[in-house]
């Protein structure tokens, strides 16, 4: 088989996976968030509500789809587009197991930068294109917040990459064969991991919806399959930044007895649940905290962290 | 390669020209994002992934997320256009102005051979050693220029009230 052909199908193959896994996470969340407070969640539809998912879809589908009449309509309708497109694209770098990834780019970490900073368009313009008061605020509290959480989750990575040596995320993956990043790189870890829920507006960093204030932010005006995109796409983040965590801190694929694409999901599911218990477990700061946060502890810790690994770094080649 | 140079060239020559011209602030910044993205693959294609990436990142990702974060926070809908500026007084002078400058550019183009064929992709770490090596002095000089913008921001942002009030 050649090379090309083979790359396409394990892009088909990725793109598969990664929908049914996020549309399987919307069942999960609401499954596991009722047995953390104490109900028992969607249980009617199929074995353990496990069709709830699909009778959601058809829901969504079969629903009038409205543009409001003082939206701008095409940026409009480009807009939920934009944030499945990035967050699938940010895919195509991650490997799940030796040479079965879509592509491996010289610069596979910052590829994935790249994409997740072109994601904020999405919020950003549907809160726009909306016209409304309440989408306008999410749209300008996403752009703040996500800019910011921007700067220091590239900052937090580089000291992955400095002990690494490249930003090939395979070569990165191969490093990790004696120890893993998380050890060495804890505070690295920290970092993007709080700057990766920031990404994702996931609880506790979703003032961008604040449902108790803004009624749901950015997409308060969308309905339907629009707001169908938004919904998975914010799953889809999720899954993101799970398998980027493992990739650069977890060692990837690594792992005994296994193959390696198992050691992969294992690892990520087990981070997407992080995410879920999160969302049950903290309440959502002040936008001002969130903001003073991310400036004042969140960028020094980057930095102390990458000066400390650099010296490091040297120290050890001499 | 090359064809993939001058396809993506075609997407940020015309997607400027759009953005010029788009009445809407936001539509025009979008065209801007647009040639902006155009660029990186114009980089890619001549064998520059780390400056495509750095591209996207920096001027895609971050400088135009500011420009629509302001635009937002101005508000400033459709009607905000200032249609009225477009008269041929405004536009000749730059228009001249951007001609002899397309001249000359043309000029060099011609001057110049063909782009040669072999294209291969530099590493980051070449592209390091050559900013941290060769062009030392010109890195700590921007560095500096940044710092100097830092610092001025800094100052027009700050509040005076808080002085007055103690």
């Amino acid at each position: 088989m050649s090379y090309a052909l083979a790359h396409a199908l394990i892009a088909i193959g990725v793109l598969i996976a990664i929908l049914s896994v996020a549309a399987g996470l919307i069942w999960v969340e609401r499954r596991v968030l009722a047995l953390y407070q104490d109900r028992l969640g969607p249980n009617r539809v199929g074995p353990f509500g496990l069709l709830q998912v699909l009778a959601d879809v058809v829901k969504i589908m079969t629903k009038e789809d409205w543009i409001p009449p003082f939206a701008d309509r095409t940026v409009f309708v480009v807009a939920p587009a934009i944030v499945m497109v990035t967050t699938l694209l940010a895919f195509a770098v991650v490997p799940f197991a030796p040479g079965l990834e879509v592509v491996r780019l010289d610069v596979g970490l910052l590829f994935f930068l790249a994409t997740s900073s072109l994601g904020v368009y999405s919020v950003v313009l549907a809160g726009w294109s909306s016209d409304s008061k309440y989408s306008l605020l999410g749209g300008l509290r996403a752009s703040a917040q996500m800019l910011s959480y921007e700067v220091f989750m590239g900052l937090s990575l580089m000291g992955v990459v400095m002990q690494a040596g490249s930003f090939d995320l395979v070569e990165i993956v191969e490093a990790q064969r004696r120890l893993w990043f998380c050890v060495p790189q804890f505070l690295g870890l920290v970092v993007f991991l709080i700057a990766g829920i920031a990404e994702t507006r996931r609880l506790p960093f979703d003032l961008p919806e604040a449902d108790s204030e803004l009624i749901a932010g950015y997409h308060s005006e969308y309905s339907g399959m629009k707001f169908g995109m938004f919904f998975v796409g914010e799953y889809v983040g999720i899954t993101l930044i799970s398998a980027m965590l493992v990739t650069l801190f977890f060692g990837g694929w690594l792992g005994p007895l296994l193959p390696g694409v198992a050691w992969f999901a294992i690892k990520v599911l087990a981070f997407v649940g992080v995410f879920i218990l999160l969302r049950a477990a903290l309440p959502r700061p002040r936008y001002d905290q969130l903001m003073s946060f991310g400036w004042k502890v969140m960028l020094p810790l980057a930095l102390a962290n990458l000066v400390a690994t650099a010296a490091v770094v040297l120290w050890i080649r001499g | 390669m090359i064809a993939a140079f001058y396809a993506a060239a075609a997407v940020a020559v015309l997607s400027t020209l759009l953005m010029v011209t788009r009445p809407s602030v936001v539509h025009a910044l979008l065209y801007l994002i647009v040639s902006l993205l155009g660029t990186a693959v114009m980089f890619l294609a001549l064998g520059a992934p780390f400056l495509a990436a750095l591209e996207v990142i920096i001027y895609a990702g971050a400088v135009m997320v500011l420009f629509v974060f302001v635009v937002m926070m101005l508000n400033l809908g459709p009607s905000s256009s200032h249609a009225d500026w477009l008269s041929p007084r405004a536009w000749a002078g730059p228009a001249l102005l951007a001609a002899v400058l397309g001249i000359e550019l043309l000029w060099i183009l011609a001057s110049a051979g063909p782009p040669s064929e072999g294209v291969r992709a530099i590493a980051p770490a070449r592209v390091a050693e050559s900013l941290f090596g060769t062009y030392l002095i010109a890195v700590e000089l921007g560095s500096m220029l940044l710092a100097a913008g830092i610092l001025g921001a800094y100052h027009l942002g700050r509040r005076e009230t808080g002085r007055a009030r103690r």
